[in-house]
């Protein structure tokens, strides 16, 4: 096991880790403040509609119905994270159970998994998710549930090719000698030395997940209680002309919100798999 | 050719199981739905009328054994018969055949536009690795995968056509011009070229991020090394040995990613007003017509096994080993 002083002189050694985990500690504070730095609800008329960036009582203006642009972003920065957190989890839970499952057990149970993973990864995702969403009516639980439905099969496949290499060690060939269980086995021995990649994988997909909540309350497929940064621009799309920033701010946080998310995810790979790192160059 | 054949056969056979498992799934999301499967193939509740509905319940056998049920619904997609889009009072073969084409020029388009820049780009990367040119491709890279596409094609748009007034801004061609013949092609060129930019940069960064890394790793293998020392010229080393190999994990991803790309559509088309299925998905939407958006959701997975199958015969192209290893 490495040190955590080890751990955080590689991270840090990535400059461009730095600057994102930076940006994002001040996403989660911006999140967490929300309703401190803007009290009252985002979806209330603040101020007469249609104000540009620095008016009086609207930094980055006003919407066509008078909401705070830069409330709705922080209260959105909320909806972002905690879908992109939560979906991660989901799709974390599916894919390395039935990863895991296909790598130790090998054979028929590898090949089933095998073609139900493969049948979801041809699909396209987006279109299902927007079916599902749409079927099951807009909701918190309905998007987190259809992100993590369409988004586990990468961590599945990885969860495979760890479980497959692993499982061959002599350390699990011990463990099998000594009658552990299967269950075991798996959870205390296999999983937490496959973990590094996991991890580097579930950063990453906190990103797509954000991309993809945002992608789908643009469609207008987002909980209507809860303000989001996709909403916001699909609502002010048909105004771009006259009001650019509407849809300009939004689109900004969802950027640096997901590009210090990937930047974080490069450091933790840089971090945890420093051999690879090395000979990347 | 044989090798070729017979991968591109079983390539079908496990096409053939992806579209049935795809129906089979449909049919479990109608019925999973919260409500009466009726009234969700009608449409919103309450906007269909009784008699419908209960024309609905007769024809699909509703008050039979589910598994009577998916026999009769496999039958009728298989006889080509997706359903009746009660809001739009047409078949919904009819809705998707009419908006089929533009769909296909768009993404075919921006799929042919994303593999050959972002192999062009990565292979400038690579063959100037450690110099301004690699660094500006690799951040280019670092922000497309940050930046939703619906965003880029309104901040291109809101540049492009509403500040510079150069192209476009929305729509599949000009209203009211009545062009026709090559006139008519490069009406619609011009419209295309702001969409198929829009969905092909995430897909181009990608590719080009791969091509670079795949390229800087056969680079250092021996046989790049025997052609050097043959005296070949770099240009030829280049094209011929290292990119040739370099290019295979890069049309498997392409392969992989053909999902993404359709299912992207969706954005891009409702963006760009482009009159194609992934707009007509976004009208579905807002109108709760399922039995549309279930016909799109299978429509779009028959695209990308096509898609599949075309980066197949490219890879059969590009690597002629593949007849005796598989």
């Amino acid at each position: 096991m490495m040190m955590k002083s080890d751990f955080w002189r590689a991270f840090a050694r990535n400059k461009g880790a730095v600057l994102g985990l930076v940006i994002l500690i001040a996403i989660v504070v911006l999140a967490v403040f929300a309703s401190v730095l803007f009290p009252g609800d985002p979806w209330d008329m603040a101020t007469a509609p249609f104000q540009p960036p620095l008016s009086d009582d609207a930094l980055l203006g006003s919407d066509m119905l008078g909401r705070d642009i830069a409330s709705g972003i922080a209260h959105g920065a909320r909806v972002s994270l905690l879908i992109g957190l939560t979906s991660t989890a989901a799709a974390l839970a599916i894919g390395v159970t039935l990863g895991a499952l296909a790598g130790f057990h090998g054979g028929k149970v590898d090949d089933a998994i095998m073609r139900f993973t493969e049948l979801f990864q041809t699909i396209p995702n987006f279109v299902l998710a927007v079916v599902l969403v749409a079927i099951f009516t807009p909701s918190l639980t309905t998007i987190v549930a259809a992100i993590a439905i369409v988004s586990w099969p990468p961590l599945a496949r990885l969860a495979r090719a760890e479980f497959l290499s692993l499982r061959t060690r002599e350390f699990v060939q011990a463990a099998i000698t000594t009658g552990q269980s299967n269950t075991t086995i798996i959870l205390r021995q296999i999983l937490p030395n496959s973990l590094s990649p996991i991890i580097v994988s579930a950063s990453l997909m906190v990103a797509t997940a954000i991309l993809l909540e945002s992608s789908l309350s643009f469609l207008g497929l987002g909980d209507p209680n809860a303000m989001s940064w996709g909403y916001m621009i699909g609502a002010a799309r048909t105004v771009i002309r006259q009001a650019w920033w509407m849809s300009v701010f939004p689109g900004l946080a969802i950027v640096l919100t997901v590009l210090a998310l990937n930047l974080v995810g490069e450091g933790l790979n840089d971090a945890l798999n420093p051999k690879l790192a090395r000979s990347r160059g | 050719m044989l090798g070729f054949a017979q991968l591109f056969a079983s390539r079908l056979v496990k096409a053939a199981a992806i579209l049935i498992a795809i129906v089979v799934m449909n049919f479990f999301l109608v019925h999973a739905a919260p409500g009466d499967p009726a009234m969700v193939m009608a449409g919103e509740a309450g906007a269909a009328d009784e008699k419908f509905v209960t024309q609905l319940r007769e024809q699909f056998g509703l008050d039979r054994p589910l598994y009577e049920q998916l026999g009769t619904y496999v039958g009728k997609i298989v006889q080509g018969d997706l359903g009746f889009s009660y809001r739009q009072q047409r078949p919904v073969w009819d809705i998707l055949a009419e908006r089929l084409p533009a769909t296909l020029v768009l993404t075919l388009t921006a799929f042919i536009l994303a593999l050959a820049a972002g192999v062009a780009l990565g292979t400038l990367a690579a063959v100037t690795v450690g110099t301004w040119a690699d660094s500006a491709i690799t951040v280019v890279a670092l922000l497309a995968y940050a930046t939703p596409i619906y965003w880029i094609g309104l901040m291109l748009s809101l540049f492009f056509s509403i500040q510079l007034g150069w192209l476009p801004a929305f729509g599949y061609e000009t209203i009211g011009a009545g062009y026709t013949g090559l006139a008519h092609v490069a009406d619609v060129a011009v419209h295309l070229i702001l969409p198929v930019i829009t969905l092909a940069l995430f897909y181009m960064a990608s590719y080009a991020r791969l091509t670079r890394a795949s390229m800087l790793e056969v680079r250092s293998l021996d046989f790049v090394k025997t052609a050097k020392a043959k005296g070949l010229s770099q240009s030829r080393i280049v094209t011929r040995h290292v990119l040739r190999n370099a290019i295979l994990p890069v049309i498997t991803v392409a392969g992989i990613q053909a999902g993404q790309l359709v299912g992207g559509s969706i954005l891009i088309e409702t963006v760009f007003a482009w009159p194609g299925i992934g707009r007509l998905a976004f009208e579905a939407v807002l109108q709760r017509d399922y039995q549309v958006l279930l016909g799109i959701f299978l429509v779009t997975s028959i695209m990308v096994i096509l898609f599949n199958i075309l980066t197949d015969i490219l890879y059969g192209l590009v690597d002629p080993r593949i007849q005796v290893s598989q």
